[in-house]
């Protein structure tokens, strides 16, 4: 390892490190992808990708997202976009659980769907895709429905979970596991022009009020389906939520929800 | 006794964002919605003045109602 750090420090380039230099560090040192960004991260260098995160994340905040774990429930709308973002933003550790294959009818908005891979399993397409984007990101895809019975597998040894499931049955079986387990959970839901975003950690059931009353599955997207530009703005606000968390910076959403209504460009938030 | 209704999201399609309404002494909030025809299980957030409701929840004077839809998709 002293040689690695070594090896780094002398092509540092203003506390950066280029793509190539970690490239061939991988195949002279015979290491994984992730272990040298951890390496690069560790020596307080940032490698070059992450620059233009650098004057809102130090290199030490840059470290702690690469050694989260975070666990995304659904791997849809809001889940490819939750994914992606991680990824990008230097969450080293994505898991994501999802049982379905892509279908025509996501095509309106989910980013990882295109025509050439209708039929294959989103979450197999997901981690093709990270490892596009970004190789040092270890991403774990579970092509299985998350249920009460099977989900704390998934889940137990991350530091957040991302709710993107399409099913209220399911996200109060999530939040109940969640609980269980003593992991925070970042809830989002979308429907129409509308989407909805809160942050729940155990002992505050935020979601099993949200939901206390309804018994159907589906809320207003079983009428009003889902819109291509709703979908990321909510993802992406869940994303804010977790890297917080993860960092134990700023104020979240914790006792409060946020419904987004981008009809009438009215955002309100409630606390509970 | 007057109160404030405010409709969220989808609830406001053929009716209305926030209205007052005259509604008898004791109206519970089970009672608005049905005078807004709006079925209980389309109302999964209910606030009375900034603080969690139900249906069976008394109404007073000067009271605002805020009502959400489920929003569940992913």
């Amino acid at each position: 390892m002293e040689s690695l750090n070594k090896y780094l420090l002398a092509r540092a380039e203003n506390g950066l490190i280029n793509l190539s230099v970690q490239m061939r560090a991988v195949q002279n040192f015979g290491f994984p992808f992730s272990a040298i960004e951890d390496a690069i991260l560790e020596l307080d260098l940032l490698p070059a990708r992450y620059q233009r995160n650098q004057r809102s994340l130090s290199c030490g905040q840059q470290l702690s997202l690469f050694r989260s774990k975070v666990a995304v429930i659904g791997c849809g709308g809001l889940g490819g976009y939750i994914v992606e973002e991680l990824a990008r933003v230097g969450v080293g550790n994505i898991t994501v659980v999802d049982p379905d294959t892509f279908e025509e009818h996501n095509l309106n908005r989910q980013l990882f769907s295109k025509l050439d891979n209708l039929g294959q399993p989103k979450v197999a397409v997901a981690a093709d895709r990270i490892l596009e984007i970004n190789p040092a990101v270890t991403i774990v895809p579970v092509h299985d429905a998350f249920t009460g019975r099977n989900g704390s597998a998934f889940i137990e040894k991350v530091d957040v979970v991302a709710d993107a499931l399409d099913s209220i049955h399911r996200r109060l079986e999530l939040a109940e596991v969640c609980e269980k387990c003593g992991i925070p959970l970042v809830h989002g839901s979308v429907g129409g022009w509308y989407g909805q975003v809160t942050t729940q950690f155990p002992g505050e059931y935020t979601l099993q009020k949200i939901y206390s009353r309804h018994d159907d599955e589906r809320g207003i997207e079983k009428d009003l389906g889902n819109l291509s530009f709703v979908v990321p703005i909510i993802a992406s606000i869940e994303v804010a939520e977790i890297v917080k968390i993860l960092l134990g910076e700023g104020s979240t959403l914790r006792g409060k929800m946020l419904s987004l209504n981008f009809l009438d460009v009215e955002f309100t938030e409630i606390t509970f | 006794m007057k109160v404030t209704v405010k409709l969220f999201a989808s609830l406001r399609k053929d009716r209305f964002a926030v209205d007052d309404f005259d509604y008898q002494e004791g109206a519970k909030v089970g009672h608005i919605l049905a005078s807004l025809n709006i079925p209980e299980e389309a109302a999964a957030i209910i606030f009375i003045n900034g603080r969690h409701g139900e249906p069976d929840s008394p109404l007073k004077d000067g009271d605002l109602l805020a009502i959400f839809p489920p929003v569940g998709g992913g």
